[in-house]
């Protein structure tokens, strides 16, 4: 249950990595993901070396681990779930610091922990180096249906609005002396989610009416378009094949 | 609720994905069918709307909060297909552009979050407005049982693709347990102020609301050359604010029919380790549950051989203790308000 | 301001809200080319409702508008759409794209042109406002102001007949007002500006129609209207503290 954060990661600089087009970034870092949910837990050497490739990616489009770390934070939650499924979970245990802990237990949180944490990492390297209109260009590449693109390059355009005009009714609440201490005070913030509602709304029927002057007729014309060349793909294809490779060798030494 | 990478098998994750992506496949359809042109745009925004909106945090109690998931309220505000397309892309947007829920995951994070609560929001908001009597009272409450209702079921579908693909080895029992009582309290957070929100926009913009359509005075043009009807239906009832208790009698029958299918099918078949435990009578060695004596603890009802039927039971005893409970918070919350004069007072926030 | 085919022609236009309220009660008015004139009057007089109808967003309910000989109905939209340059009021209505280049690109991409003839009359745009710098910028990060000129731009682009802008001055700050005066004036397009701002009208416009209750109440040189004291007061218009017009100049 985290609430929405909008802080974007994007971190403006000219490396390799920020040059790759990104729709290569994108399969990379999904196939990435699946390498690494495919690797057997027992492996943690094969971990390390995931961890390494992100490390190597991340020194590469001069990331600093700080920056890195500090949206880790997004995580807690499932760390704190984690934590909790050796207490409650099933099948042999065995003594820990007095503790009686579930084997399995232990193994899974291992696991999510691992797994999750390389993936999160993986996901705020992708964020930091690609620009969001970038990454938006390449999922239309990626033949992402146009329709869904579209309602995201909207929904990122006017998101920073909404939420100053959020930010101004929650001024205008508290300068009259509002604050939400329970349930009671419910229908007060309700009031503002409808008003933010209708506002939105008003306002995609406004900008619907200016596209419309523009000579919309349906359909968005393509006026970028970022085409990537098969080194581009090669370059691109340097992380998920090492981390694929690994995942291999880790389940064959099973 | 956005579910990390890790936490389901390769499996599960790409089956969920397969779904979602059918399903945000059909919405697109659907979405395309209801706003024509206008979808690109006005979803974007009902999308920006819905992710500002879960950043508004609500005390639920004892110093926590919670926040809106928005599937049922979106789907009330602008209809289901849309209200999927928009909880989707916000799943998306967090996942590339926040690194907030894994990757492999974002087919399990947005069959829950965004198939299954606006289905089931728009499910049981359709069947509730469709039982009552038309008028505004029956849309709100409406609106309150479907938010209520979608929270939970949400938990329940997780509940079974952790039992399909999960990771770790918790018994079924336990996760729904767990699962569904958060849940069931986030549920009663969402349907307040799910409602409350539709309330206040129904005030002030009743043509808005996607749920309430059909409902609008007959259209007059007046032109130069005198007055032209343009049709629509004729004037509704006046609104009801009596007709609540069949409402919520409608909106528990939903529910705990709901509740009593998805826990039978859930429960079909136990845990894995559990079976082999207890069959090989090793069930002494398992550590007892905090809240075994409970009578619904890990969803099975005591003195019921059929672990099937049992499990069924204890979740519509379960949802029937929560729709009843929220219905008495908000029965008295909208008594409150009719005592102390005003319905919602229209517009400023 | 010579003869020649008007640029704008509106007839005996009504036209009343699906909700029922009407807004407009038979409007005339003819704009020649290379006019800038302003459309004065009260909030509620209908003047967002007519600009509507100019570039066929709001379908007449009775009457008949034509752009440059070309009458507004289903089949000529596009045409109109090109010719009618419509800046909205407010500048993120109008700013949809992410980047400023792909948002003057949209209206001259939807008309067919592509690459480099879209980048020429991209660029031409953006340095008509002085705006060529934020080519590569998001909206969001440019001043009002700023996104004011650019939201000219994207109309400028699709090189318009006439240019019609809702309330131009609102919300901009003295030297951001007077930088739009001086890009307006520059421009060799027919102008219609919708305004409260009377100075502006003034300084701005030569001629001025003042709208009240859905039709045209008056007609003529914005000097000779605004300083018609009984006529401002019958139509709640104000001219700022302080500020006198004279009949005549002089």
């Amino acid at each position: 249950m985290s609430a929405g954060h909008h802080h974007p990661i994007y971190r403006p600089a000219d490396t390799p990595v920020h040059r790759l087009p990104p729709q290569c970034k994108l399969v990379a870092v999904v196939a990435f993901a699946v390498c690494v949910v495919a690797t057997p837990r027992e492996r943690f050497w094969a971990f390390a070396v995931h961890a390494l490739l992100l490390a190597a990616v991340a020194v590469a489009a001069r990331v600093p681990a700080g920056a890195i770390a500090r949206r880790m934070v997004i995580e807690v939650p499932f760390v704190l779930f984690a934590l909790a499924i050796p207490v409650i979970g099933t099948g042999e245990r065995v003594q820990v610091l007095g503790m009686s802990l579930s084997l399995p237990g232990l193994w899974a949180a291992w696991n999510i922990l691992a797994k999750a944490t390389l993936g999160v990492a993986a996901s705020i390297l992708l964020a930091a180096t690609t620009e969001p209109r970038m990454m938006l260009l390449g999922a239309e590449r990626l033949r992402l249906p146009r329709l869904l693109v579209q309602i995201a390059t909207f929904m990122l355009r006017y998101l920073d609005v909404i939420l100053d005009q959020m930010r101004r009714m929650r001024v205008a609440r508290e300068s009259r002396g509002f604050v939400a201490r329970d349930l009671r005070q419910a229908p007060v913030l309700a009031k503002s989610a409808g008003a933010l509602f209708i506002r939105a709304y008003e306002r995609g029927e406004r900008v619907h009416l200016a596209m419309l002057s523009r000579g919309y007729t349906g359909e968005m014309p393509t006026i970028r378009d970022i085409s990537a060349s098969g080194r581009d793909w090669g370059t691109a294809a340097i992380l998920p094949c090492l981390a694929a490779a690994t995942a291999l060798l880790a389940w064959s030494t099973t | 609720m956005h579910v990390p990478d890790g936490f389901f098998d390769v499996p599960v994750s790409v089956g969920a994905g397969v779904f979602a992506a059918a399903g945000v496949a059909v919405c697109l359809r659907g979405a395309r069918r209801e706003l024509d042109d206008r979808t690109a745009p006005m979803a974007g925004l009902v999308a920006a709307f819905v992710f500002a909106a879960q950043m508004l945090n609500f005390p639920v109690a004892a110093g926590t909060s919670g926040h809106l998931l928005g599937g049922a309220l979106a789907a009330i505000l602008v209809g289901p297909y849309t209200a999927v397309l928009c909880v989707a892309v916000v799943l998306l947007v967090q996942g590339f552009f926040f690194a907030d829920g894994g990757l492999t995951a974002l087919g399990v994070n947005i069959t829950l979050m965004a198939i299954v609560t606006s289905v089931v929001g728009w499910a049981v908001f359709r069947l509730v407005t469709r039982t009552g009597p038309r008028g505004r009272g029956t849309l709100v409450a409406a609106s309150f049982l479907a938010a209520l209702v979608s929270v939970p079921a949400a938990a329940l579908v997780f509940t079974v693709l952790f039992w399909l693909g999960g990771t770790a080895p918790i018994d079924l029992g336990t996760v729904a347990a767990a699962m569904g009582g958060v849940h069931v309290l986030i549920g009663l957070g969402e349907g307040l102020i799910t409602a409350l929100t539709v309330s206040s926009v129904l005030a002030v913009r009743p043509d808005l609301v996607y749920g309430a359509r059909g409902t609008a005075a007959p259209l007059v043009l007046r032109t130069a050359e005198g007055e032209v009807e343009v049709g629509g239906r004729p004037a509704e009832a006046p609104p009801a604010g009596i007709g609540l208790r069949p409402v919520l009698a409608g909106g528990v029958i939903v529910a705990v029919l709901l509740a009593g299918v998805v826990s039978f099918y859930a429960s079909s078949a136990p845990d894995g380790l559990e079976k082999v435990a207890s069959d090989k009578g090793l069930s002494a060695q398992e550590k007892p549950h905090a809240a075994e004596d409970a009578p619904l603890a890990g969803y099975s009802v005591k003195g019921l051989s059929d672990q099937r039927l049992s499990g069924g039971l204890a979740g519509v005893a379960g949802v029937a203790l929560t729709v009843a409970a929220g219905g008495g918070v908000f029965y008295a919350v909208r008594r409150r308000r009719r005592l102390t004069g005003g319905v919602t007072p229209a517009g400023a926030p | 301001m010579t003869s020649g085919s008007p640029s704008l022609v509106v007839s005996r236009l009504a036209y009343a809200y699906p909700d029922g309220t009407q807004a407009l009660y038979g409007v005339d008015l003819t704009i020649r080319r290379g006019e800038r004139v302003a459309l004065l009057g009260p909030n509620g007089a209908g003047k967002t409702t007519l600009v509507m109808h100019l570039n066929g967003i709001l379908t007449a309910g009775h009457g008949t508008v034509e752009v440059g000989g070309l009458p507004v109905r289903a089949g000529t939209l596009p045409e109109i759409r090109r010719r009618v340059g419509l800046v909205f009021q407010d500048p993120d209505d109008q700013l949809f794209m992410p980047t400023v280049r792909e948002d003057v690109a949209f209206g001259p991409a939807n008309l067919g042109l592509r690459g480099a003839e879209l980048d020429r009359r991209v660029r031409d745009a953006l340095e008509r406002v002085g705006m060529l710098d934020a080519l590569d910028r998001p909206p969001h990060h440019l001043s009002f102001g700023q996104r004011r000129r650019v939201a000219v731009a994207t109309v400028l682009a699709m090189e318009p007949e006439i240019l019609v802008l809702d309330e131009p001055s609102s919300n901009l700050d003295p030297a951001s007002r007077r930088e739009l005066a001086e890009i307006l004036r520059s421009l060799d397009v027919t102008v219609l500006m919708v305004t409260h701002d009377l100075p502006y009208a003034l300084e701005l416009c030569e001629r001025s129609l003042v709208m009240s209750e859905g039709v045209i109440a008056a007609d003529g040189p914005t000097r000779t209207l605004l300083a018609d004291e009984r006529l401002l007061a019958e139509h709640r218009l104000e001219l700022p503290y302080g500020f006198a017009v004279p009949a005549h100049p002089g």
